[in-house]
């Protein structure tokens, strides 16, 4: 069923299904986009979520949801989404569940799981074209240990694992995987990529994406306050930042037909996102580490390039 | 009722057809293979109304099933050896859920070396993880065992995840007459699945699964998971006491073999039982009273039973298809420690056989009574013993020769 996308702010759901009270970090990029997301899909939805920051969201007794929660392990909640929505279907199909009972089957990750250890199950999920909601968080590095860096990290991110030193003053000396193309490579009914600082068009990516049956996957760019280096005041403007200067690219493929959603009319320097982040500060203090600066804005160009945005 | 020839595969998957489960996903790996093959074979046919799915690993494999389960669903899985270990960190997680999963392992030696034939290392890997444990000796025990583990499992005063174990090759591939139940009496034995603690609904939103904060709240649930293994006990007892009315086939948590008036004791577990039992047999017709105890519930440990049957013998042998690498065999110390405060404890050995599905000899056998007379006569107490013969010995090194490129004959 398709739905009408909405315009303005205004339109967005008032309902909260994520409630107050979490013990996310104040300004955690994850938690806004989780609750747009929420807003658009309602509170008839599972949650199947894997070892992240976000396991902590429900702690016994409580937790701030209005829908169901289950927790797994580190590599494999696309495997429990599998076992859940294979459970529904066939407990409705036997009619010992009233299909009025069924519920929306959500996938909830973060990077080190999307990127690394999940990879195994996301692309049996995929492959076997899962009816489910992929929601990855990406912060990326290993948040909830402490910041290591992970697959997602970018090149010249400073993690607890890849501190700059003297021998390695760039901090992570590895671009980020495009988990974008993983993904789209199996061709998935619908895929994005989504912004807590753009919500009108995450929550039409979400209305876009109900058409579908089988994977529909998010991966959203969060700022993360204690692992950025940043104040928690300036998330959303940092995400807003990531889309401006073109590191974060908002955009959709629809059975691995790439489209744009948000196109900057120009981009801004990508030294204007990194500058005020405490875990890039190493590539302009002491000295300006100037191949990496000039190969961070070099990757974002050539991007863009590729896809014919930037002339 | 009908009878058939089946191999214990065959069986195990007769087991999961007449429990009428929902949901089956699947990894392959010998010597499990045959169960799930056939699963799919009857599923395909429509002969069973489930759901099977070929997982990306065992790991997601068990979460699928532990989830379908969290959901409401009937749902069975099957591993073994590498499987079971790459499983692992699901394993203990699905039994905290406290979901009635049941899962049969084909027991295989872990790599490495890596090897297709069976030891219990495998299943003994996951002893303290909340799985209950029913090690099978016939084909017959392993098609009852998984009608009898959804019973359990599914008992609301147990709800933790049931494990059915066989030895692969010397059960999983070997024919046996068994008996197949008509549907309709396993149905009346084992009703649909109807969960009232875990499922997932839109109009009754519930978490599961969830974190706790603090060792209070953490050890108050791995008590309830002990007392819920420990109750099970009871409850198996009237399960099988039920089952027998109905079926004529009883199972208790450990069975006796020429055990009453025997002054010797062997304890062992699984299908090599079935050796232990004839090598009692010729000891016997040597003059020597001796018996066997069959350990069928290795989780919750049957250790009331135990103690009754093994208290005043003069030797108990636990004769260990297993090795704890430093230390020994594993159900010895577990033996031990449940007879240790006995005032009436016997003499008690350890030995170590059938690694990697290595034959025990009669001599093997022969051996492990002197010593069990010798240590009760003389009091001399060494091991464990490491069973191997001389023949094996003499093969090892021709094996080794070759290795070696050295006068290889
Ligand atoms: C098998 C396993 N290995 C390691 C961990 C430890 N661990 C818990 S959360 C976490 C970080 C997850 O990172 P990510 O997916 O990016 O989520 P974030 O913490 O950043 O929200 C790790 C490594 C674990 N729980 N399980
Ligand atoms: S560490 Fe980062 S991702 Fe984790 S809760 Fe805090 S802000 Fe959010
Ligand atoms: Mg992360």
């Amino acid at each position: 069923m398709k739905e009408e996308p909405i315009k303005s702010f205004r339109d967005i759901p008032g309902e909260e299904v994520l409630c107050s009270g979490t013990p996310a970090c104040a300004g955690c990029g994850g938690l806004l986009t989780l609750r747009h997301c929420l807003k658009a899909l309602g509170d008839r939805v599972v949650i199947v979520n894997a070892a992240s920051c976000f396991t902590l969201l429900a702690i016994y007794p409580l937790n701030p949801f209005k829908n169901s929660w289950l927790y797994t392990a580190m590599a494999s909640a696309p495997a429990g989404a599998q076992g859940v929505r294979d459970a529904l279907d066939v407990l409705i199909e036997k009619g010992k569940l009233d299909s009025e009972e069924d519920l929306k089957v959500v996938v909830l990750t973060g990077d080190g799981s999307a990127y690394d250890m999940g990879l195994s199950s996301t692309s049996g999920a995929l492959y076997r074209n899962l009816d489910f909601y992929y929601i990855c968080y990406d912060n990326e590095a290993y948040g909830n240990t402490g910041f290591q860096e992970s697959g997602a990290t970018p090149l010249g991110s400073k993690t607890a694992t890849t501190p700059p030193g003297e021998r390695h003053p760039i901090g992570s000396e590895l671009p980020k995987k495009d988990l974008f193309e993983i993904w789209k490579s199996h061709r998935p009914p619908y895929l994005a990529t989504i912004s807590p600082a753009y919500p009108i068009d995450l929550i039409n990516k979400f209305k876009r994406a109900g058409q579908y049956r089988g994977p529909k996957l998010f991966i959203s760019l969060v700022p993360c306050p204690p692992g950025w280096g940043t104040d928690p005041s300036r998330s959303v403007d940092l995400a807003k930042l990531a889309v401006e200067t073109g590191v974060w690219a908002l955009k959709e493929a629809v059975r691995g037909e790439v489209g744009h959603t948000v196109v900057p009319k120009r981009f801004k320097p990508v030294e204007e996102y990194l500058r005020g982040q405490g875990r890039f500060a190493h590539l302009f203090r002491p000295v300006r580490q100037e191949e990496t600066l000039r190969e961070i804005q070099e990757r974002v160009d050539e991007y863009w390039r590729l896809h014919k945005l930037l002339l | 009722m009908t009878r058939e020839m089946l191999t214990g595969n065959a069986a195990a998957a007769w087991g999961v057809r007449l429990a009428e489960v929902d949901y089956v996903p699947v990894y392959p790996i010998t010597p499990q293979t045959e169960i799930i093959e056939t699963l799919a074979e009857w599923i395909s046919d429509g002969m069973m109304d489930a759901r099977l799915v070929t997982m990306d690993s065992e790991h997601s494999m068990i979460t699928a099933a532990g989830a379908a389960s969290a959901t409401g669903a009937r749902a069975f899985t099957a591993t073994s050896s590498q499987g079971l270990l790459y499983g692992f960190e699901m394993i203990y997680t699905v039994a905290g859920w406290r979901v009635p999963l049941v899962m049969v392992n084909v027991s295989r030696g872990l790599s490495s070396p890596l090897t297709l034939e069976p030891d219990h290392n495998d299943v003994l890997a996951i002893r303290d993880s909340g799985f209950l444990q029913i090690h099978c000796e016939t084909c017959q025990e392993v098609l009852d065992s998984i009608i009898l583990a959804y019973r359990l499992a599914e008992d609301e005063r147990v709800l933790l995840p049931v494990m059915v174990n066989m030895d692969g090759f010397y059960l999983s591939f070997t024919r046996e007459p068994v008996e197949i139940p008509n549907p309709e009496e396993v149905r009346e034995f084992l009703p649909p699945y109807r969960p009232k603690h875990a499922f997932f609904m839109a109009s009754q939103p519930m978490a599961q699964g969830v974190a706790v904060l603090g060792g209070s709240a953490y050890s108050y649930f791995k008590y309830q998971m002990h007392l819920a293994s420990l109750k099970a006990l009871e409850v198996y007892g009237e399960i099988c006491a039920e089952f027998e009315r109905e079926f004529r086939r009883g199972y208790g948590p450990v069975e006796g073999y020429m055990l009453e008036d025997a002054e010797y004791a062997l304890v062992m577990v699984g299908s090599f039982s079935t050796l232990g039992k004839k090598a009692v047999k010729r000891a016997r017709d040597r003059g020597i009273r001796a018996g066997l105890l069959k350990l069928r519930l290795l989780r919750p440990f049957p250790e009331a039973d135990l103690r009754r049957a093994l208290e005043g013998k003069r030797a108990v042998a636990v004769l260990d298809q297993n090795i704890s690498v430093g230390k020994g065999g594993i159900l010895y110390s577990e033996v031990a420690s449940c007879l240790c405060n006995s005032k009436k404890r016997p003499v008690l050995l350890s030995f170590i056989g059938g690694l990697g599905g290595k034959n025990i000899s009669p001599h093997e056998f022969e051996f492990l009574f002197e010593k069990m007379i010798e240590a009760f006569e003389q009091g001399t107490l060494n091991g464990p013993h490491l069973l191997y013969t001389e023949q094996e010995w003499e093969e090892m090194s021709l094996l080794k020769r070759t290795a070696e490129k050295e006068g290889a004959a």
